[in-house]
């Protein structure tokens, strides 16, 4: 009995050394750095002294912090909405089978492959006010004479970011919702046209219903990626113009890779920590919540 | 009988998974480098610079017995990955930083002051010496510095008989006149980085602008003189976004008749026929008055190595003898850099008569961080949310030079 239940323990051990390793050590030592005045210094000296709230004072009383908080929250609701709405879109488009269906759904794969900052530096090209082929294009078909100021305009730049994001985002939820797509049994369709159901009617009472399980994940996976954006948008406006296209994560790369502040950065990456954290839990208990009603 | 057997392997093979999970953990502690051997951690990355560097580095260690080995990391990850290899005790002998990051190592007590490792800098210029200094004490030796300058498309002012602009009046001016169809007057970088920055600081500086003291209205004017350049249509609303690059790929490309750019590019001017080039010294507000450009470049400096004193000895000669005015000018003309022993700076100028105002500028350029030390990357932070404001017309130069000088100050 007692070897049993070591025998048990052995085999959780593994994974839980990884945990505490990979996720616990670092979760602790970032929460701990946010209440240490933690500089260059340290790396030379190991004296990291703790000074109370200190940090947290200053990202909070930082005009930066609201903003970057407030576009974050933009950026990713916006990127989400665009990313799933056309995602699943598309995944039912390719869900019914036609020539060469195949062939451009692994061509709409494409910007998944792409590394981010690859992405990000073309599409800089793209939306050049000036010279960019965006504009080019809008001024051709008669849509905009001016030239849009995608990236040098603070009101039009964290859109211009949004839909940088949401074409990258596209490929990922098309693939997740295509394969979820494919577990639907055909009999309901089958059935549903029976009834005499339209098409719209099948989509909101079969398909939705039984993709939820995989909308949850792909939500949830779409928002931890995005909440934490950093390299698109270095690459692409860098934070400007004019600390428009600011988010938690380049305020994090700000101030502590710029300002060799790592205090005050632990706190703003806390705060994303949380963030993810209310998230996660709320998944958690909406698959919970489904488990229990038997879906 | 198999599953018995297979329940016995089992506690061993979780056990052994646990182990090498913590083993994976412990291992990559680095390991003591080779007594005739000095480390060196810098930004040479790209092939041909890492071989120039690896170079000199020869011909200055073989006659004194020692071997040189770079690490090379990205620029703008130099800092980090020396802050990581001094928390792990494996800092190299020498570490070559950008000058505007010294402060942040020399208060750290981090680095030992180069004159005690034998390092003779009497002969380099003040300004050079000032980027590697931290509160009077020097800590790091410039090989080479360099400034930004105005570079010019020779064939554009010709065409246009206008010669290239001496004051802020007659840059607006003649910028406005080169702008036509799809070439703007001007380009510069008003990115919201350290590249907007460094350019935005010969017209503050130039102007009087004081970076400790952003609010105090000296500075306004060079705001007011980028805004008015982006209003006349005499330079890209873009400017916000490009980097000093972009800014030199859109000069290379016939879009800009005129840019701030530094001595970096020569080899990129230097290698396309398209487009006729010169180089002219930094427009000033008034006539007459001298131009105050920010210093750049790398600095050397030694960090400390109680435990080893003869590690940092021989890091010592290796900075003595690549500082010696013949390997100095070679170097500069490597890599189109102005070197900074004086008599080293003579030679180059006369041998390099196209870039003699670079030359010139790095006498009166200033170091970014000689005023505000260790604050430096706050204020830079803060300056490029001023410009980037006013150039977007969120705020007038005034009240971004007030909201910059309480974010520079937050804290204090």
């Amino acid at each position: 009995m007692r070897s049993r239940r070591l025998t048990r323990w052995l085999f959780v051990a593994p994974a839980l050394a990884y945990l505490l390793a990979f996720f616990g050590y670092p979760l602790v030592r970032n929460v701990v750095m946010s209440f240490q005045e933690f500089t260059p210094r340290t790396y030379f000296t190991g004296e990291a002294p703790f000074n109370g709230l200190d940090n947290w004072r200053r990202v909070f009383d930082n005009d930066l912090f609201g903003d970057a908080l407030w576009q974050t929250i933009l950026f990713t609701v916006g990127s989400l909405a665009g990313q799933f709405t056309l995602g699943l879109a598309l995944a039912v488009f390719f869900s019914r089978r036609f020539r060469l269906s195949g062939f451009v759904r692994a061509i709409l794969l494409l910007p998944w492959l792409v590394p981010m900052v690859v992405s990000a530096v073309v599409w800089r090209r793209i939306m050049d006010e000036d010279h960019g082929v965006l504009n080019s294009f809008l001024g051709t078909v008669g849509l905009s004479s001016d030239g849009v100021p995608w990236l040098s305009s603070p009101s039009v730049a964290l859109l211009s970011a949004i839909l940088v994001n949401i074409w990258i985002g596209i490929p990922f939820n098309m693939v997740i919702l295509y394969g979820g797509l494919q577990e639907i049994p055909r009999e309901l369709y089958e059935a549903a046209a029976l009834d005499g159901a339209s098409p719209w009617r099948t989509f909101r009472s079969v398909t939705l219903p039984l993709l939820r399980p995989v909308v949850t994940v792909v939500l949830v996976l779409g928002f931890m990626s995005t909440i934490k954006i950093l390299d698109l948008i270095l690459a692409l406006t860098g934070g400007g113009p004019a600390d428009s296209t600011q988010t938690l994560g380049t305020l994090t790369y700000q101030l502590s890779f710029l300002q060799l502040d790592f205090g005050q950065g632990a706190v703003v990456g806390n705060v994303l920590i949380l963030i993810s954290a209310v998230f996660a839990v709320l998944y958690l208990r909406v698959n919970r919540a489904d488990l229990r009603a038997g879906k | 009988m198999r599953s018995r057997s297979g329940r016995r392997a089992a506690p061993a093979v979780a056990l052994a998974l646990a182990g090498a999970v913590t083993a994976a953990g412990l291992s990559g502690c680095a390991a003591e480098p080779d007594p005739g051997t000095v480390t060196v951690l810098n930004s040479a990355t790209d092939t041909a610079e890492h071989e120039a560097n690896q170079d000199f580095f020869d011909r200055c260690a073989e006659p004194l017995g020692l071997r040189v080995e770079q690490v090379s990391v990205p620029a703008d990850q130099v800092a980090s990955k020396a802050l990581r290899m001094a928390s792990s005790d494996s800092l190299t002998d020498i570490l070559e930083l950008d000058g505007s990051e010294l402060p942040q190592f020399a208060e750290t007590d981090g680095l030992r002051p180069i004159d005690e490792v034998g390092v003779d800098t009497s002969g380099l210029s003040d300004s050079a010496n000032a980027l590697g200094s931290h509160d009077g004490v020097q800590y790091g030796v410039a090989r080479s510095v360099n400034s930004l300058a105005l570079v010019y498309n020779t064939a554009l002012l010709a065409e246009a008989g206008l010669e290239p602009p001496a004051t802020w009046e007659e840059l607006e001016t003649t910028a406005a006149a080169l702008t036509q169809g799809d070439t703007y007057g001007m380009a510069f970088s008003a990115s919201p980085n350290a590249d907007g920055v460094y350019q935005f600081l010969p017209f503050f500086w130039s102007a009087g602008g004081d970076e400790a003291r952003l609010d105090d209205g000296a500075g306004a004017p060079a705001l007011q003189l980028w805004k008015d350049l982006v209003d006349d249509g005499s330079a890209s609303r873009s400017v916000v976004n490009w980097n000093q690059q972009d800014v030199n790929d859109q000069f290379i490309s016939g879009r800009a008749a005129m840019m701030i750019n530094g001595p970096w590019q020569v080899p990129v001017l230097s290698a396309q026929d398209d487009v006729d080039w010169a180089v002219a010294s930094i427009p000033v507000p008034e006539a007459g008055g001298d131009p105050v450009p920010p210093i750049g470049g790398t600095v050397m400096a030694v960090p400390r190595n109680d435990g080893d004193r003869e590690r940092e000895e021989n890091a010592g000669r290796v900075l003595t003898c690549l500082n010696s005015e013949e390997n100095q000018l070679a170097w500069g003309e490597r890599v189109n850099n102005v070197p900074t022993r004086a008599s080293a700076a003579a030679a180059y100028r006369e041998q390099n008569p196209e870039l003699a105002p670079f030359a010139d500028l790095v006498l009166t350029a200033r170091s970014r961080t000689g005023e505000v030390g260790t604050r430096w990357p706050v204020v830079e932070t803060a300056l490029a949310g001023a410009f980037q404001s006013v150039l977007t017309g969120r705020q007038s130069p005034d009240d971004a030079l007030g909201t910059a000088q309480r974010q520079a100050t937050a804290g204090e």
